[in-house]
C-alpha cells in the first residue's frame, strides 16, 4: 500500500478478515439476517452503512474534543440519525422500489451496533483520517459478509442474481430447472441466513486457528 | 483367514494414517469390534451403542416392509379410483401382492439407499478430516429418514437434505451423542421448509401423482390430516388408519406396527416408556380439550379449525405421524430429557404441542415434527430444573438432619 502507511492500511484490512464485525465481533446480525434474501438489497445496505459509518466516524472524530463525555451517546445518536435520514431520503428519491424492500431496516441502521461501537471504540479517540479509514474498513467488512450471504441466498433461493435469472426459468422449466432442479424456499427465510453466517464463521475459524476461543 | 481378521490386519497396518477410520468403520459395521464405545453417547446410555442402534433398526424393519407394500397399494388404488373403481382393502387379496411389492420396492428402496449412502459418506468425510472413528449414529437416522418422507421425494433433494441434516444437525455440535436436534427430523424439517410443494398437498403421497399432475387421468391422494384441515370428509374408517392402509409418508401409516415396534423397544429397554406414555397422555389431553370446545358449541362448522378440532381425541393418535414420532423419534436417547421426571414433562409437552400445532396451523398439517424439534431444544432446560430441584430438596433434608 503506497498510499497508506502500514498501520493505516491495517485499519482497512483487519475488519475485512480477522476482525470482521459480523463473523468475529458478531455485531449487526439483525440486518444481516433480514435483508440478505436479495443480492441487490444486501449491496445497497452495505453501501448505506459504508456512507453512514465513514462520514459518521469523521464527524465524531472532529467533535471528539468538544463533546462532554456525559452526553456523548446522545450526540452520537444525533449524528447517526442525521446520516441515516439522508440515506433514507436519497433511496426514496432515486430507488423507491428498493427502499420498499429494505423498508424499516434502513432506519434501523441507527441501532446497528457496529456504528455505535466504532464511534465509541475508535472515533472518540483518534483523528479524522484514521477514523475515516476505520469506518470504511468496518463497513466494508460488514458489506462483504452481506454480499456473500446475499449471493448464496438469492442464487439458491430464487435462482437469480441481482434479479437476473442465471439458472433458467423456474416456471417455464428451462436451464437447470429442466432436469428437475428446484429453488430452495428455506434459503429465503431468515433462519437460513443465520446458518450461512454460521458456516462462514466456521470456515473462517478453521482457516485461522488463532480466532478460536475456548 | 476370514474377512474379519483380514480387516483387523488392515486396520493394524493403516493405524495412524488418514484412511484408518474408514477401515475401522467397515470392520466395526460388519463384526463385533474388540473395543466398546467409550465416549459421547456412552456416557448417557449404559448400553453398547451399536447394540442400541441395531435394536431400533430391527423395530423399524416391519414399518419399512409395510411401507413398501403400502406404497404400491396406494398407487394402484389411486389409479383405480380415477377409473371409477373403489377398492376395498383386504390384506391378502390386494395388499400383500407381488405387484404392490415390486412397485413399492422400486420407489422406496432408492430412498433408503440414498439416505444411507449420502449420510454415511458425510460421516466418512468428517471422520477422515477429524481423525476420529466413524460413528454409528447414522445407522438409525438413515433408516428413519426414508420412512418419514413422502414417497416421491426426488433423490437429489433427499441428498441435499441429508447433507444439511448431518452437517448442521449433528457434526457441528461434535458428532453422535452431542447433537441438540434429532438429525432425522432436522432433515425432514429442511425438506419441508425448502421444498414445500414436494412435502405437502395432495400430490406427493401417492407414487406418480406429481408426475401426472395436470393430465386428465391424474391421480391424487390426500392424507387424512390434509383432508381434515380443509374440513373435508375422510373416506377411511378407523380400522384403515389403525392398520395403516392410508396415504402418508412411507413408513408412518401403520399404527399397529408402530405399536408393536414400541413395545419391542420398551421390552428391550431401548426406548423410554415414560416418554411414549406421557406423549400419548399429552395428546389425549389436548384432544379432549378441543373436543370439549366443539361440544360446548364455541366452534361451529364454519370455523376453519372445525375439521381437526372435532376429530375424536383417540383418532388423533392414529392419524398422521404422531405415533411414529412418539415411538421412534421422541425417545431418541441423545436429544430427549435424561432425567425420569424430565421425561414425563418432555413427553407430555410433545403430545400436547403436536395436536395443538396440528389443529391451529393448517400450513403445517403434521405437528409432531415441530413439537419434537421444539422440545429437543428445551430438553436440557427441563433436565436442569429437575436436577436443581433435586439438589434443593436434598439440601433441605441435609439441613434438617444437621440442625
Amino acid at each position: 500500500m503506497g498510499l497508506l502507511s502500514k498501520k493505516d492500511g491495517k485499519l482497512i484490512t483487519d475488519p475485512l478478515a480477522d476482525n470482521n464485525p459480523i463473523t468475529i465481533q458478531v455485531l449487526g446480525i439483525c440486518s444481516a439476517l433480514a435483508i440478505t434474501a436479495e443480492l441487490k438489497a444486501s449491496l445497497v445496505m452495505g453501501i448505506a452503512v459504508l456512507f453512514v459509518l465513514g462520514v459518521g466516524n469523521v464527524v465524531i472524530s472532529l467533535l471528539r474534543n468538544i463533546i462532554p463525555s456525559k452526553i456523548r451517546i446522545i450526540v452520537q445518536l444525533i449524528v447517526v440519525a442525521t446520516l441515516v435520514i439522508i440515506v433514507d431520503q436519497v433511496l426514496k428519491a432515486y430507488a423507491y422500489e428498493l427502499s420498499k424492500t429494505l423498508s424499516v431496516f434502513i432506519g434501523l441502521i441507527i441501532t446497528n451496533c457496529i456504528i455505535m461501537g466504532r464511534f465509541e471504540a475508535f472515533a472518540l479517540g483518534n483523528g479524522p483520517w484514521r477514523s475515516f479509514l476505520d469506518g470504511i474498513g468496518n463497513a466494508l467488512g460488514y458489506a462483504v459478509i452481506l454480499v456473500i450471504v446475499g449471493f448464496f441466498r438469492e442464487l439458491l433461493g430464487s435462482g437469480t442474481l441481482f434479479g437476473i435469472p442465471v439458472l433458467g426459468d423456474a416456471i417455464e422449466k428451462t436451464g437447470v430447472y429442466s432436469i428437475g432442479y428446484e429453488n430452495n424456499g428455506f434459503m429465503l427465510m431468515p433462519p437460513m441466513a443465520l446458518i450461512i453466517v454460521g458456516l462462514l464463521i466456521w470456515v473462517q475459524r478453521s482457516r485461522n486457528k488463532a480466532l478460536i476461543e475456548d | 483367514m476370514g474377512l474379519k481378521s483380514n480387516l483387523h490386519n488392515l486396520k493394524e497396518k493403516y493405524k495412524g494414517t488418514k484412511m484408518a477410520p474408514a477401515f475401522n468403520a467397515i470392520h466395526t459395521f460388519l463384526y463385533l469390534p474388540n473395543e466398546t464405545t467409550h465416549n459421547g453417547t456412552h456416557i448417557k446410555v449404559a448400553d453398547d451403542l451399536k447394540r442400541t442402534m441395531n435394536t431400533v433398526i430391527m423395530a423399524l424393519v416391519p414399518c419399512l416392509i409395510f411401507g413398501i407394500f403400502n406404497a404400491g397399494y396406494q398407487h394402484y388404488a389411486a389409479i383405480d379410483a380415477v377409473n371409477g373403481i373403489t377398492t376395498e382393502v383386504s390384506l391378502w387379496a390386494n395388499f400383500i401382492t407381488w405387484d404392490n411389492f415390486v412397485m413399492g420396492a422400486w420407489t422406496v428402496l432408492p430412498l433408503v439407499i440414498v439416505s444411507y449412502g449420502v449420510g454415511l459418506a458425510v460421516e466418512f468425510v468428517f471422520a477422515v478430516i477429524k481423525g476420529h472413528e466413524v460413528e454409528e449414529g447414522y445407522l438409525v437416522t438413515g433408516m428413519l429418514v426414508p420412512l418419514i418422507v413422502p414417497i416421491d421425494t426426488p433423490l437429489w433433494m433427499l441428498s441435499v437434505a441429508v447433507i444439511f441434516g448431518v452437517v448442521i444437525g449433528k457434526e457441528v455440535f461434535g458428532g453422535t451423542g452431542m447433537n441438540i436436534l434429532n438429525p432425522a427430523l432436522t432433515i425432514r424439517a429442511f425438506l419441508f421448509f425448502a421444498y414445500p410443494t414436494w412435502m405437502s398437498g395432495d400430490k406427493v403421497w401417492v407414487h406418480g401423482a406429481k408426475a401426472m399432475e395436470g393430465q386428465p387421468d391424474a391421480i391424487s391422494g390426500e392424507t387424512i390430516l390434509g383432508s381434515l384441515a380443509q374440513n373435508n370428509v375422510v373416506s377411511y374408517d378407523w380400522m384403515d388408519m389403525f392398520f395403516g392402509f392410508i396415504p402418508g409418508s412411507v413408513g408412518e401409516t401403520s399404527t399397529v406396527l408402530i405399536l408393536l415396534g414400541g413395545l419391542f423397544l420398551i421390552f428391550s429397554k431401548i426406548g423410554s416408556w415414560r416418554i411414549m406414555l406421557s406423549s400419548v397422555v399429552g395428546a389425549i389431553v389436548m384432544g379432549l380439550v378441543f373436543n370439549g370446545v366443539v361440544n360446548a358449541g364455541w366452534i361451529t362448522e364454519s370455523s376453519k379449525f372445525y375439521g381437526l378440532m372435532s376429530t375424536d381425541f383417540w383418532m388423533h393418535l392414529l392419524i398422521g405421524g404422531f405415533a411414529f414420532g412418539t415411538v421412534y423419534m421422541a425417545t431418541d436417547p441423545v436429544t430427549a430429557s435424561q432425567t425420569n421426571k424430565g421425561k414425563w414433562i418432555y413427553g407430555f409437552l410433545i403430545g400436547f404441542l403436536s395436536i395443538m400445532i396440528r389443529v391451529f396451523n393448517p400450513a403445517y398439517p403434521e405437528g409432531v415434527m415441530l413439537a419434537i424439534l421444539l422440545m429437543n431444544v428445551f430438553a436440557p432446560t427441563i433436565d436442569h430444573y429437575v436436577v436443581q430441584g433435586n439438589v434443593k430438596r436434598r439440601m433441605k433434608r441435609l439441613k434438617l438432619k444437621t440442625a
